[in-house]
């Protein structure tokens, strides 16, 4: 009888094990097969002009989407100019001073803002932005981007400033290095490479916003010389383009959307494997 | 990570080194620039939901309470309710989390505790990539292979066993609700079983030691003396997936049907708060308009923030030393 319940303990263990594993694995399949079906329609679309032509008229064949990757950059790039800043300095702050009530109120309102749907920092910026501009521009785009970093990065930045050890305070202290100067040239340039890893993440999160860029700066099929203007970008345009009835430019959504998840995932996996030490 | 204690900061960090007399003026200017850059994450939270209040005031004015009842969502007549909106959004967030919960927990689990190690490490680095599919490609994805499939298989097969319960019936719509429950689903899975993870790893060893030295199985000691312990981080986490389901904008844009109307049933098509103001934002030609889609907005915010504040407090105080989720 004991025998016979052990076994079948140890039987429901190694079914559980089984099972799990089956959940995991149910869990990664939509990786794949999205994966999969991006390589399978969206190579084919793959080619020089793809990069280099701007967007065709709807219906007709050709063209590219090199203004929308280079779209995508200048957004990332604008986006970065307000939330790389913010996002840092806010993290040396919740690492180096405050006290521990107000740095928990600030973690706390940065957490939520985090879960902040991205369509609604588009809604706010449409108000806040392109209503008083009279105009749907790139720098309403770079400016709802860079917003969206900043509760990102400023997490990120605090946690590896935290993992300084103290010890560098103190010993610059000795020196009679000032306490900002301790910060900006020892601390921060100790935690660079961390830094640096959770900015990447940001922008790799940022990257593949489509809703917030809705209302601020939808498409442009011309190039874009002015912030003041429109500028397109690779996740509108893929967005616009999969939804028209037109074989080729879904054709071109599917390569669209193949170079933007492999810029993601290329960023993510570098980062994973540059931070693996840490885990 | 040593995690340095709240007061061993203020007296180490604040200021290291007292007995040199005053903070200088660098070091004052320097303080307060960085306590300016911190604390603007108050002022982006007051800043959203003012400029969403202001930006709404005519349909509030207009409309009243009665937005959030009136199921009538007509911008060729002015009448504007929200109830369509709201009810989709909280069916597919429903379906999501009934899908996800089970999946992630599980999942997390087999990563923490039943799996070999030698997979933990790529799995875990799949499930964050999984994370990081941005939504439209995820919407496209599901538009032109999940939505098809769905409504081959799934959806009949679900009716034909199912269609006794009045959720199952009625015609099966290319793009629907249930399409769109399971787009979220796979959105917030990495989100649930990563925090999940965390969680689970903060269990301390003893617990799990004391439980092997009971006699139990692998299994059992990962029930009895894990899931117990994590459970209220592991509610935190679902709830932290729910915040991202009630908000997820783009895939289910593209996977819903955009129809505001309370359907019936699951393979109707439907609309939610974020798909609405997604769909129609642009659009929108007069001020009542655009003050109604604000007002959908007002409410999107209200409750994703009360969720999300709510995912917090419950990691918080289950795990103070949990790393930031992205």
């Amino acid at each position: 009888m004991d025998a016979a319940n052990h076994s079948l303990r140890k039987f429901t263990s190694g079914l559980m094990q089984a099972v799990t594993c089956g959940c995991a694995l149910l869990v990664i399949a939509p990786l794949a097969f999205v994966f999969y079906h991006l390589l399978k329609q969206g190579v084919g679309s793959l080619n020089w002009n793809f990069f280099t032509k701007l967007p065709a008229v709807p219906g007709e064949s050709g063209g590219g989407m090199a203004n929308a990757i280079v779209g995508t950059l200048e957004l990332l790039l604008l986006a970065s100019l307000i939330g790389v800043p913010i996002g840092v300095f806010g993290g040396v702050y919740l690492s180096e001073y405050g006290s521990s009530r107000l740095n928990r109120w600030i973690r706390f309102a940065a957490d939520v803002l985090n879960g902040v749907p991205s369509i609604i920092w588009g809604m706010v910026v449409w108000v806040l932005v392109v209503k008083p501009m009279h105009t749907q521009s790139a720098l309403a785009g770079g400016i709802v981007l860079g917003l969206m970093m900043i509760p990102l990065i400023m997490r990120t930045s605090e946690e590896v400033l935290l993992l300084v050890p103290n010890g560098y305070r103190e010993a610059a202290a000795a020196l009679g290095i000032s306490q900002w100067r301790t910060i900006v040239q020892i601390i921060m340039r100790t935690a660079l490479k961390g830094i640096v890893t959770g900015v990447l993440l940001a922008l790799a999160r940022i990257a593949g916003e489509t809703a917030p860029l809705i209302f601020t700066t939808p498409g442009n099929t011309f190039w874009n010389h002015s912030l003041t203007d429109p500028i397109n970008s690779l996740p509108y345009q893929i967005f616009y383009y999969s939804t028209l009835p037109y074989d080729d430019q879904v054709r071109q959504a599917w390569a669209g959307a193949l170079v933007l998840l492999l810029l993601v995932t290329a960023i993510n996996v570098s980062v994973r494997v540059l931070t693996r030490d840490r885990r | 990570m040593p995690t340095p204690t709240a007061t061993q900061k203020s007296v180490d960090r604040a200021n290291p080194a007292p007995h040199l007399g005053e903070f200088h003026f660098g070091d004052r200017a320097f303080k307060w620039f960085t306590l300016s850059m911190a604390t603007s994450v108050f002022l982006l939270i007051v800043l959203i939901g003012v400029k969403l209040a202001s930006g709404s005031t005519l349909s509030i004015q207009k409309f009243g309470w009665g937005f959030l009842t009136s199921s009538t969502w007509d911008p060729g007549h002015g009448v504007y309710g929200a109830l369509p909106f709201i009810y989709g959004t909280v069916v597919s967030s429903a379906i999501a989390l009934f899908i996800a919960v089970p999946l992630s927990i599980t999942t997390a689990v087999f990563l923490t505790e039943l799996a070999p190690l030698w997979l933990r490490q790529p799995l875990t680095i799949f499930i964050e990539l999984l994370a990081a599919i941005p939504s439209v490609i995820l919407g496209m994805w599901g538009f032109y292979v999940l939505c098809p499939w769905l409504q081959a298989h799934l959806c009949p097969w679900l009716k034909s066993s199912l269609g006794f319960i009045p959720f199952f019936q009625g015609p099966i719509a290319p793009r629907n609700l249930l399409a769109a429950g399971v787009i979220i689903a796979i959105m917030i899975i990495p989100i649930i079983t990563s925090v999940s993870r965390e969680i689970l790893r903060s269990v301390p060893g003893l617990q799990r030691e004391a439980a092997y030295a009971l006699g139990a199985t692998r299994w059992e000691v990962t029930r009895i003396a894990v899931l117990n312990y994590a459970r209220k981080g592991i509610i935190g986490a679902v709830i932290l997936g729910l915040g991202r389901a009630l908000g997820e904008t783009m895939a289910v844009t593209m996977v819903i049907g955009n129809d505001p109307k309370i359907p019936k049933a699951l393979f109707a098509s439907a609309d939610t708060l974020a798909s609405v103001v997604a769909n129609q934002f642009g659009g929108a030609d007069n001020e009542l308009y655009q003050h109604a889609l604000l007002e959908i907005g007002l409410v999107l915010l209200g409750v994703t923030i009360i969720v999300n504040s709510l995912a917090q407090l419950l990691l918080k105080f289950t795990n103070p030393g949990l790393k930031p989720q992205h």
